[in-house]
């Protein structure tokens, strides 16, 4: 079926000039001829996967927003950005976009939450955005009003955005390190910028802001653990080469993991999609950023502690059928739960998750399999699978903190609350 | 009022093997494809996971995977003299239901017919002469040939990673595999699977007797497999839990491991499930299919035009679904006119259980798959002179036997008591050291009084009459049983077995014990519209722009499983509407 799209933007312009009496300001049609821009436009909005959060999911249409966005202070929607003048962005002129994308500030003049990511958007251009704002003329306008702050008080309050935003961000263009290699600048920009990769992967203090000192190093997103994506060798990416890291964004899934959670919606609505040259450079850049060092060298659980002993056991029956006796997987099937860091994570929030709930991987053009874990939590109960994860994280050499029973209890009651 | 539903190009009716293969071949034609299928959607983690997947009460005995009588059932008899009454429970064959069809819950025995089975009539008339033959067989050629055929077996070998040992390498004899099959254009895509000790031993003794014996060809995989769309496949961890239950595994290969997770991902394809298709709907002429009328699980019902139409469905379910839709010429076995409902077939297998010493043998029957085991094919088709035998036809002879599950699993000797301290003693004695089953996969060639016919009292869910199963074994079934029990017999007995207890199949056909769910014929192709249904493409003879797959298309059963044939036929069809019908919509065929 031909898509609607072009006649709908042709209405959706020919509405701006109406849209311009009414307001006064001039909204500055983007020209729907200059394709080199659009189509800039159309891979940023690619790069800063703006269609993830801004479409419903289970088939919303693209961009009309609407989408519950979980922030630790409540629920914001976000917010409709396709062309329509009344209830999308239509009748926004170029700066009101501008100020909005890379500077938190809505026409209205009050702030935006970060949970649009500006604090990271920033790092673009003007010329980048007003690229974007090029390509989203050209999608059809939806007329779907949202109502984007529902935050409880006193986070309902904007002004208190005023005051974060004096404290935690910094506007201001990327600037490229003339020491390093133009791949690496290329990374730098597309992680710390459109990418917003620490959005959820860097640790956030108690007002929800980034901690820069410990950029990317994991964090808690969506009863998930994002993990640690520095050059850490043991939990982060260091013991991955740049071409199996493109190559895990590129398709979901590797030698050693498979991409699930959020991140499945981010390798399915953007990295699948990147340019080979672009993954590359992200995966350059990901293997300089330091690890941190604040979790000291383990040793391992002993292998005759209890917990270790029934782990063993329950991997026997429960895990090795699919993740094999020496828990070194099938490539690109399933998981080798022996070299994976995300396993040994400090933070055993997704793995406790996953065996509590199952998980589905992500299907690609490249991997179109997307195999999935069953739940087990109706079969194991918190000891059980406390052991078999303390077993899988200090086997095979490798060390991490023990998991314990309260660490599963208290999962398996915060995912009863959540339908995703 | 039907609700009517948006034009598609093509509706397939099922949304098993032969849906997929022909959704996936003609999406990639650029067509816009919807299937719709009676059952539930099925996928690995969420309907079969591995933590309860190997739950024998609940699949094995309480059926849990199949299409339930309450839905639809067929009336059964053996002779066109009796009163044929419904199928209450599920016996002799298990009816799939749901996405992914059969290949959820087969073995995966994924074997090639012999090229003479493709031109059976002509062969064994040329090599016996035409007297040789039953007066009431009713064999016929299938209208192609093994040239035709075997690039399609290929196709499918490849997509579902057939394990196997090649034996007719290009005309080149290997030492290893099976001698008897045509030659084939490339090895398997993947080895043999392991085997066991029993399965082993069995081999070894074949071969003393001086047979060809060869692993049999697998669909639970050897090894991880990543097949030629890019779907991958785990290595079988030999569970023992295969036919009659899903593999949460990724190891058996099925519509869900092999091409489904492409085909969903086509914006050109769209599926409904848990939709029953009631008619395919014809124009004024009769001539040329116009959809299918649907019912949803609310009762409501649809109609979803098409050009063209694919009847996927269960064997004996195309049947029925031409029978309803007054497609083509109900056979009449009296006058010998008419199509729709001949050359019935199913199998007529036979087994031998075998006792061995339980100090010297332990096989651990656990430790299997669906398709694990060694067979040997001297005896199957016409591999050997049936001339002072007396029948044609015959079977593969294998040990293949794939589980020790505890409830099925507990032959005793003749004699032992059926329940108590002296049955318990024997399971004991004999679970690690028995064959169980040892299997004889007979051929069961058509006959006149053997066909699916409306029947005249009981009536479906929908008001519908039942289809009628009018099937016994006829005397040529039941020497070629007796035969291969025998050789069998000697192979155990070689292996060193103390008790051998052979079970050739006796009539009257029984409707109550399983036998396989090899149901075949009914709506047969061929190349005469007098004596079949359908042309060599799977096409109506009656309506054109209809296609009708599956086992459904077989003249007659050969000695093997037929889901390997299934799949080839699937593909050759769809390269002839993909290479000619599309081109120029209408009969492929002159008759």
């Amino acid at each position: 079926m031909p898509r609607p799209g072009p006649l709908l933007a042709i209405a959706c312009a020919s509405a701006l000039p109406l849209a311009l009496l009414v307001n006064g300001a001039p909204a500055a049609t983007p020209n729907q001829q200059n394709f080199a821009q659009i189509e800039h436009g159309r891979y940023l909005a690619t790069l800063a996967d703006c269609v993830a959060c801004h479409t419903k999911k289970d088939g919303g249409p693209p961009f009309a927003g609407g989408r519950p966005i979980e922030t630790p202070f409540g629920m914001i929607f976000s917010a409709n950005i396709t062309p329509d003048p009344g209830t999308g962005i239509g009748n926004w002129t170029e700066q009101q976009f501008d100020d909005a994308v890379r500077r938190g500030i809505r026409p209205d003049g009050r702030r935006l939450y970060p949970a649009m990511p500006y604090p990271f958007y920033t790092k673009m251009s003007r010329d980048d955005v007003r690229a974007i704002r090029a390509y989203l003329a050209t999608i059809p306008a939806v007329h779907n009003r949202v109502v984007t702050n529902q935050l409880p008080f006193p986070f309902n309050i904007r002004m208190a955005m005023q005051v974060w935003d004096m404290l935690f961000f910094t506007a201001g263009e990327f600037k490229p390190d003339p020491k390093k290699s133009a791949e690496w600048n290329r990374g730098a920009f597309l992680v710390q910028g459109p990418g917003h990769c620490g959005a959820c992967h860097t640790p956030k203090n108690f007002l929800g802001a980034d901690e820069n000192s410990k950029a990317l190093q994991g964090s808690p997103v969506q009863g998930w653990f994002a993990p640690n994506i520095t050059s850490d060798k043991t939990r982060g990416l260091g013991s991955m080469s740049v071409e199996d890291i493109a190559a895990l964004l590129k398709t979901g899934h590797d030698r050693i993991t498979t991409v699930t959670g959020p991140m499945a919606e981010e390798v399915e609505d953007a990295s699948s999609h990147f340019k080979g040259d672009d993954l590359k450079a992200i995966a350059t850049y990901l293997k300089s950023v330091p690890g941190g060092n604040d979790e000291p060298n383990r040793t391992p659980v002993a292998a005759n502690d209890p917990r270790m002993q029934a782990g063993k056991a329950i991997f026997r029956d429960t895990c090795s059928a699919c993740h094999g006796l020496d828990a070194k997987g099938v490539s690109n099937l399933f998981p080798a739960l022996a070299d994976a860091p995300s396993v040994r994570s400090p933070d055993p929030t997704s793995a406790i998750r996953v065996v509590l709930r199952g998980a589905r991987s992500v299907a690609t053009a490249q991997e179109p399999t997307a195999p999935a874990m069953p739940s087990f939590g109706w079969q194991l109960n918190d000891d059980q699978i406390a052991a078999v994860l303390t077993y899988v994280r200090n086997s095979w050499g490798a060390a991490a903190k023990p998991v314990s029973s309260d660490d599963v209890k208290n999962q398996r009651s915060a995912l009863a609350q959540r339908t995703d | 009022m039907a609700r009517k539903l948006p034009h598609k190009d093509v509706v397939i009716i099922g949304l098993g093997w032969t849906g997929s293969i022909l959704a996936h071949e003609l999406t990639d034609e650029g067509l816009d494809v919807i299937a719709i299928e009676r059952g539930p959607w099925r996928d690995e983690a969420t309907d079969y996971p591995p933590n309860y997947a190997q739950d024998e009460l609940r699949y094995r005995i309480r059926h849990e995977l199949f299409l339930r009588p309450d839905q639809n059932t067929f009336t059964f008899r053996n002779k066109m003299n009796q009163t044929a009454l419904p199928i209450r429970t599920w016996g002799a064959f298990m009816p799939p239901n749901g996405v992914g069809g059969g290949g959820v819950h087969w073995n995966a025995e994924t074997w090639r017919f012999l090229p003479s089975d493709f031109v059976l009539k002509t062969h064994l008339t040329q090599r016996y002469g035409a007297n040789f033959l039953p007066e009431d067989m009713t064999i016929q050629d299938w209208g192609i040939t093994w040239e035709d055929i075997e690039p399609h077996y290929d196709q499918f070998e490849y997509l579902t990673g057939t394990c196997g040992t090649a034996g007719n390498l290009q005309g080149k004899i290997r030492e290893g595999g099976n001698p008897f099959e045509g030659p084939r254009s490339r090895p398997y895509p993947n080895p043999a699977q392991k085997q066991g000790f029993g399965h082993t031993l069995w081999a070894k003794a074949a071969k003393e007797l001086g047979y060809k014996p060869f692993p049999q060809p697998s669909g639970n995989m050897s090894q991880a497999y990543v097949n030629p769309l890019g779907v991958r496949m785990g290595p079988c961890t030999y569970c023992g839990f295969c036919e009659w239950f899903g593999c949460g595994n990724y190891s058996k290969a099925s519509p869900q491991t092999t091409i489904l997770p492409v085909l969903v991902r086509k914006s050109n394809f769209s599926a409904y499930d848990n939709c029953e298709v009631t008619k395919i709907n014809l124009d004024g002429s009769g001539k040329r299919a116009t959809g299918v009328t649907f019912v949803d699980s609310q009762g409501n019902e649809s109609e979803q035009t098409a050009d063209l139409v694919i009847l996927a469905g269960f064997s004996i379910f195309n049947v029925q679904m031409l029978l309803h839709s007054k497609i083509g010429t109900p056979y009449d076995p009296v006058a010998n006119t008419g199509v729709i409902g001949r050359n019935f077939t199913h199998q007529c297998m036979s087994s031998v259980d075998a006792f061995f010493d339980n100090k010297k043998f332990n096989f651990n029957p656990f430790i299997a798959s669906g398709a694990i085991g060694m067979c040997i094919d001297d005896f199957n088709g016409d591999n050997i002179d049936h001339g002072p035998l007396g029948f044609v036809g015959g079977g593969y002879l294998g040990q293949v036997q794939t589980n020790g599950r505890p409830i099925e699993t507990t032959p005793v000797p003749k004699g032992t008591p059926r329940w108590g301290a002296k049955w318990k003693q024997a399971v004991r004695d004999n679970y690690l050291s028995n064959i169980k089953g040892g299997s004889i996969h007979g051929s069961m060639y058509s006959y006149r009084d053997v066909y699916l016919d409306l029947d005249p009292t009981y009536k479906d869910r929908f008001g519908r009459p039942m289809v009628r199963m009018t099937i016994d074994f006829h005397d040529n079934e039941l020497k070629a049983a007796a035969f291969m029990a025998n050789k069998y017999a000697e192979i155990v007995k070689a292996m060193g077995a103390h008790t051998i207890e052979p079970k050739p199949r006796k009539g009257p056909y029984d409707v109550t014990t399983y036998q396989t769910t090899h149901l075949n014929g009914g709506a047969i192709m061929g190349t005469d519209p007098k004596t079949s249904a359908l042309n060599r493409y799977l096409q109506s003879w009656d309506v054109p722009n209809l296609f009708v797959m599956g086992a459904t298309a077989f003249p007659q059963n050969a000695g093997y499983n037929p889901t390997g044939t299934v799949g080839a036929l699937a593909y050759w069809s769809a390269k002839a509407i993909r290479e000619q019908y599309l081109k120029h919509p209408g009969p492929l065929v002159n008759a």
